[in-house]
């Protein structure tokens, strides 16, 4: 590449942390793959063929350096290969509302901006590869072939967990807000206009 | 019809409560509020530049920075400062061409960087009246050639005096080439610490100047009130 890496930074630097914060919940550990993702593309950036696919790259970088940090942290002596990089995912998944291994879950502080806990644990809940699907389809917006090459099984299967995901998601959302509003709704006092329940 | 172009169909910012697609799986608000998600990246962005800068890795850190004459974008690689720019240039521009002519690997570090942090506070300094001479190191390799040669001579011309285009060309014993120096000054990398703005027309005239007459004024007049 002969174009500036820094453009490459401002268009698809937030779509990478989100994808990141998709993959390894909000905290030090999506920032240190983000960062470790940026740092290896600086590496590679003058080799690069012009006619590469930036974002799709980065994102296949991202999924390599997540996977990375968690092998760190978790110093498993895990085997390469991609069906083992769910597993490793998977060993440091947060359940619904589970605390994460070395990621924060958001907590203030950690972030300058604006982390909404909402999104992120709704995501957390999900299986690690409906999270990755979702994250590298919807996020990313790889294709169902590329994202399978990452996440190991089927480009079939690819699609599915990544439906599946979205549709778990919207559920999980749907859940929140109501129950946001139900607490809202109950903290306030009741409108003159409103019929009592 | 994938549900990924249904979803392109979508109207952006509805809540999950909203719409479904038509496949029933009521992906495109969620996929909207995901895409929505915040991602501040700027103090990622200036650990990026100092890890980059500490592992070589970066052939041009760079940052802009207020000033009374004007918005300047300091550019600098691994040996020193290597170009000044001002406002009324084009940013994007100005990256685009370094990265052609030092290195694609170029990074925005607002954050901690040795030499933009120097170049900052002494060119701060002299802009305030309180410098006269800049300790810098410096990333001569823009200024080559004749040009270079120009250039690299201007720093000779003293705090609050000024010279000729004329009187330099002569110094350099190239007395024909009057306007190769004019062209010298315009492409000066390095402005403010080479002072091309002490260079001047022989019938007084101002001459030009890359960051605007109004600086070139504003300069002469501040150093000559010194």
């Amino acid at each position: 590449m002969r174009a500036a890496f820094d453009a490459a930074v401002d268009r698809h630097g937030a779509t990478v942390l989100r994808i990141c914060r998709a993959v390894l919940g909000p905290g030090p550990d999506a920032d240190d793959a983000w960062s470790e993702t940026f740092l290896s593309a600086l590496r590679a950036w003058p080799e690069l063929p012009e006619d590469t696919d930036v974002e799709a790259w980065l994102v296949r970088v991202a999924h390599r350096r997540a996977v990375d940090v968690v092998r760190r942290a978790s110093r498993a002596a895990v085997p390469t290969g991609a069906a083992d990089d769910i597993a490793v995912l998977d060993a440091r998944a947060p359940g619904p509302g589970g605390v994460r291994a070395g990621g924060s879950g958001g907590a203030p502080g950690v972030d300058d901006d604006e982390v909404d806990p909402r999104i992120w644990d709704a995501v957390a809940a999900l299986p690690t590869r409906q999270r990755l699907c979702v994250a590298y389809r919807y996020l990313g917006g790889l294709r169902y072939a590329e994202i399978a090459e990452l996440t190991g099984g089927t480009e079939a299967a690819a699609r599915r967990a990544a439906a599946d995901g979205i549709a778990a998601l919207r559920g999980t959302l749907i859940q929140t807000q109501i129950q946001t509003q139900t607490r809202a709704q109950s903290q306030s006092p009741p409108q003159s206009q409103e019929v009592a329940p | 019809m994938t549900e990924h172009d249904m979803i392109e169909h979508d109207a952006p910012g509805r809540s999950p409560l909203d719409g479904s697609l038509p496949d029933g799986s009521g992906g495109g608000d969620t996929v909207d509020a995901l895409r929505a998600a915040p991602a501040d990246t700027g103090r990622l962005r200036d650990r990026l530049a100092r890890d980059a800068e500490r592992e070589g890795l970066a052939d041009v850190v760079y940052r802009t920075v207020d000033s009374p004459i004007g918005g300047l974008l300091l550019a600098a690689t691994p040996v020193g400062l290597a170009y000044v720019a001002f406002e009324v240039e084009d940013a994007d521009a100005v990256i685009a061409t370094l990265a052609t002519r030092i290195g694609p690997r170029v990074l925005r570090a607002d954050g901690d960087s040795p030499v933009l942090d120097a170049a900052a506070a002494q060119i701060g300094q002299y802009l305030a009246g309180d410098r006269r001479d800049f300790d810098l190191p410096l990333d001569t390799r823009l200024a080559t050639g004749f040009r270079g040669e120009v250039q690299q001579h201007l720093a000779r011309v003293g705090y609050g005096r000024t010279a000729t285009y004329r009187e330099i060309a002569a110094a350099l014993d190239r007395p024909g080439a009057v306007r190769a120096v004019g062209t010298a000054c315009a492409t000066n990398p390095l402005p403010l610490v080479w002072p091309c703005h002490r260079i001047l027309r022989s019938d007084g005239g101002l001459g030009g100047y890359r960051g605007g007459l109004a600086a070139k004024q504003r300069l002469l007049a501040m150093e000559s009130a010194a």
